[in-house]
């Protein structure tokens, strides 16, 4: 009797509280913050923040409220966080998504509501294709387009056959399909393996090994790409079978990967040595705020998010229900991104350059990520015509 | 053929693996009667301890060796402090103890090492790999894995079937009150039992880091196999739970190895290679569910109450 009395007290007390006025911008930001993959929904949460810092805590003039919501890596916690962010906080913009399998179980939600949804990493064919929304954009690719560019780079250098190990989702099977989309020479094997709980991959590696594949290609984000290496590595492999990677090697992996890591050439759309201003002012100032700590691809992609709403909200004098006309504001992709190049294709997904990416030493002898060169320029994802939008 | 070997070889290390943790889960479980789900904190911690020894101390054996003898005595501390007051309750009062502490644990980890992991590099003559028959090269660290993991399993044997304190254990594991009875210092033997299971899991995850990474929640999953391997072989049997973490070992890696081929015979390809890792990681639940089904004790269930 008691409790249900203080329930009453607390529901009553909530439903006291003024409404938000609409003179604030409300972010929902759903990503991963706990678990092993807790240390990329970090990065994004850091590079979000060092964007909200540059334009000042404030866009258009208005305070930035942002709730950030852990999603645990798991597809029905992020739907549940996506539709307590869009039905109770009522928020103008939902950014964040890591996992392609979450996003895909988020994004009805968003997109029924007519609430904008920015995925500033998950890139699921879906997205660009079928389920291609008004609502919904994109700050960093579709999942085929960083694997396709790995294959272009391997008909370049006269790869003969590979053996493909991905992850069993929504990811890891369009990451897949992106290298045998522009790989020119034999898929000799096509292995897939339990995500996220799988982490011993001796089986796979035994058959790539004991297969004719004159190359690997993986695609591991997190924890599981250190683990991959270190095992390609320890089974003596990385002696006899060049690997190729998307999404495996980047600045968070590269400390526990260490000499690992050397020679194994990485596909991306933002490394952090790319010369345009911005990106240099983004890498300084995320030192100085994080000490000790490096940005990545999924903290830039955050960031970016943070301008393209700042664009749409600047665009329509703040008056936030005018959602027509910041969708075509955000069309536009009016904003300086730190990748540099940057367009929207009709359904929402950038057309940018991917680079080649190495691993070298840094001047202070720790590893870290570099531009070798541009492998393709002005690349649309190949999804798009399957989209409604014209 | 050499391909089955190699698999072969595989299944039986991370069988044994999974034997090093499923020893000292069944044997504070069929002893003590004590559910334990902390075990995978434990761990954990032998992965955390060793990365943080082996970095200081620059010896691959000496610090893991130091990381096991941190883990017994984290294992004694714990069981002094916090479980002997829970042997009197329930299951369910256990189990929500034990997952307390997996909390407890991971945020003590996180505290002290941060969120990112750590790494534990092997030494270079580990990461060689080794010809075992000709045309067939193994791994060598994993090959050190099998032949640790066979050393400690025949000393356990030894222990439990040819010493005083072995026999106590197993009388112990078929009647506690007896033992007690007849004037055995039991809180002893269970802080011994106890600090002997951790020390095992706390072997397992060291020696298992340097293959994963050593990440917070790192013991969570793989309990969960420990527990069916406990259940596959008995409660309380030590050699139950060698025989099920072998086959548990094996099936899951053969599985995983030879599936995907077998089903690509009666599927599509796009179809098969969806559905072979999800039929794999299906395979020791049914093992589970048939062994059940025709002996609920397990395998080799320890002696009758």
């Amino acid at each position: 009797m008691k409790k249900a009395f203080w329930l009453a007290g607390a529901m009553a007390l909530a439903l006291a509280q003024p409404a938000t006025a609409a003179d604030s911008v409300k972010i929902g930001f759903v990503s991963t913050f706990s678990g092993p993959t807790a240390v990329i929904g970090n990065d994004m949460r850091n590079s979000f923040e060092l964007a909200l810092d540059h334009l000042g805590r404030k866009i258009d003039g208005k305070p930035v409220e942002v709730i950030y919501e852990d999603d645990q890596q798991k597809p029905d916690v992020g739907k549940q966080k996506t539709e307590k962010l869009v039905q109770s906080d009522k928020v103008d913009f939902i950014v964040g998504y890591i996992w392609s399998n979450v996003l895909l179980a988020s994004l009805k939600t968003a997109v029924d509501s007519k609430t904008f949804l920015i995925s500033a990493n998950a890139g699921p064919s879906q997205l660009a294709g079928e389920l291609c929304s008004p609502y919904v954009f994109s700050t960093s690719w579709q999942n085929d387009q960083t694997p396709a560019a790995m294959g272009l780079y391997m008909n370049q250098k006269g790869v003969k056959s590979v053996f493909l190990i991905g992850p069993n989702y929504a990811a890891g099977k369009d990451m897949l399909a992106g290298v045998k989309s522009t790989f020119k020479g034999e898929v000799v094997g096509e292995e897939y393996t339990v995500w996220p709980s799988q982490l011993d991959f001796s089986a796979e590696l035994t058959k790539a090994r004991n297969s004719t594949a004159e190359s690997i290609f993986v695609f591991y984000p997190g924890a599981a790409g250190v683990q991959f290496l270190n095992q390609y590595a320890q089974a003596g492999i990385k002696a006899q079978i060049p690997l190729y990677t998307a999404f495996t090697v980047d600045e968070l992996s590269l400390p526990l990967q260490k000499d690992n890591a050397i020679g194994i050439p990485g596909a991306q759309e933002w490394v952090n040595d790319l010369p345009n201003a911005e990106n240099k002012k983004f890498v300084e100032d995320y030192h100085k705020k994080y000490p000790g700590l490096r940005p990545t691809y999924y903290g830039a992609q955050a960031y970016d998010a943070a301008q393209l709403i700042n664009s749409a909200v600047v665009a329509v004098k703040g008056d936030l229900t005018k959602k027509d006309a910041m969708k075509a504001e955000m069309e536009k992709a009016n904003f300086k991104s730190l990748r540099g190049p940057f367009k929207y294709g009709n359904n929402h997904i950038p057309i940018q350059n991917f680079y080649l990416q190495d691993v070298v030493k840094d001047a202070d002898g720790q590893l870290s990520l570099k531009t070798v060169a541009t492998i393709v320029k002005d690349d649309q994802d190949k999804f798009h015509d399957k989209c409604s939008m014209k | 053929m050499y391909l089955v070997v190699e698999q072969l070889l595989n299944g039986l290390q991370f069988g044994l693996l999974l034997f090093l943790l499923a020893a000292g889960l069944t044997l504070v479980f069929g002893i003590m009667d004590f559910v334990n789900l902390a075990h995978g904190s434990l761990y954990m911690m032998g992965a955390y301890f060793a990365a943080t020894f082996v970095a200081w101390t620059g010896s691959f054996v000496l610090g893991a060796l130091l990381a096991l003898g941190a883990t017994l005595l984290l294992g004694i501390a714990l069981e002094y402090v916090a479980l002997r007051h829970l042997y009197g309750r329930d299951h369910l009062d256990q189990v929500l103890a034990t997952f307390g502490l997996i909390l407890f644990f991971n945020d003590a980890v996180r505290l002290i090492w941060g969120p990112a992991g750590l790494a534990l590099p092997l030494p270079a003559w580990l990461t060689v790999p080794v010809q075992i028959i000709p045309g067939v090269y193994y791994p060598a660290y994993r090959l050190m894995i099998i032949v640790v993991a066979l050393a400690v399993a025949a000393m356990l044997y030894l222990v439990v079937m040819r010493t005083r304190v072995g026999m106590l254990i197993r009388a112990g594991a078929s009647n506690r009150e007896m033992i007690g009875a007849l004037g055995i210092n039991i809180k002893l033997l269970f802080t011994l039992v106890f600090g002997l299971g951790a020390a095992l899991a706390g072997l397992a995850g060291l020696m298992q880091a340097p293959i994963l990474t050593v990440q917070i929640g790192m013991g969570e999953n793989i309990l969960i196999l420990a527990f069916v391997i406990i259940v596959i072989g008995g409660i309380g049997s030590i050699r139950g739970a060698f025989m099920a973490a072998l086959f548990v070992g094996i099936i899951d890696t053969m599985g995983r190895a030879f599936l995907p081929d077998l089903l690509r015979k009666v599927l599509s390809g796009a179809a098969a290679s969806t559905a072979a890792p999800a039929l794999s990681s299906m395979l020791i639940y049914l093992l589970m569910a048939i062994i059940l089904v025709l002996r609920p004790e397990g395998l080799f269930p320890a002696a009758k109450r």
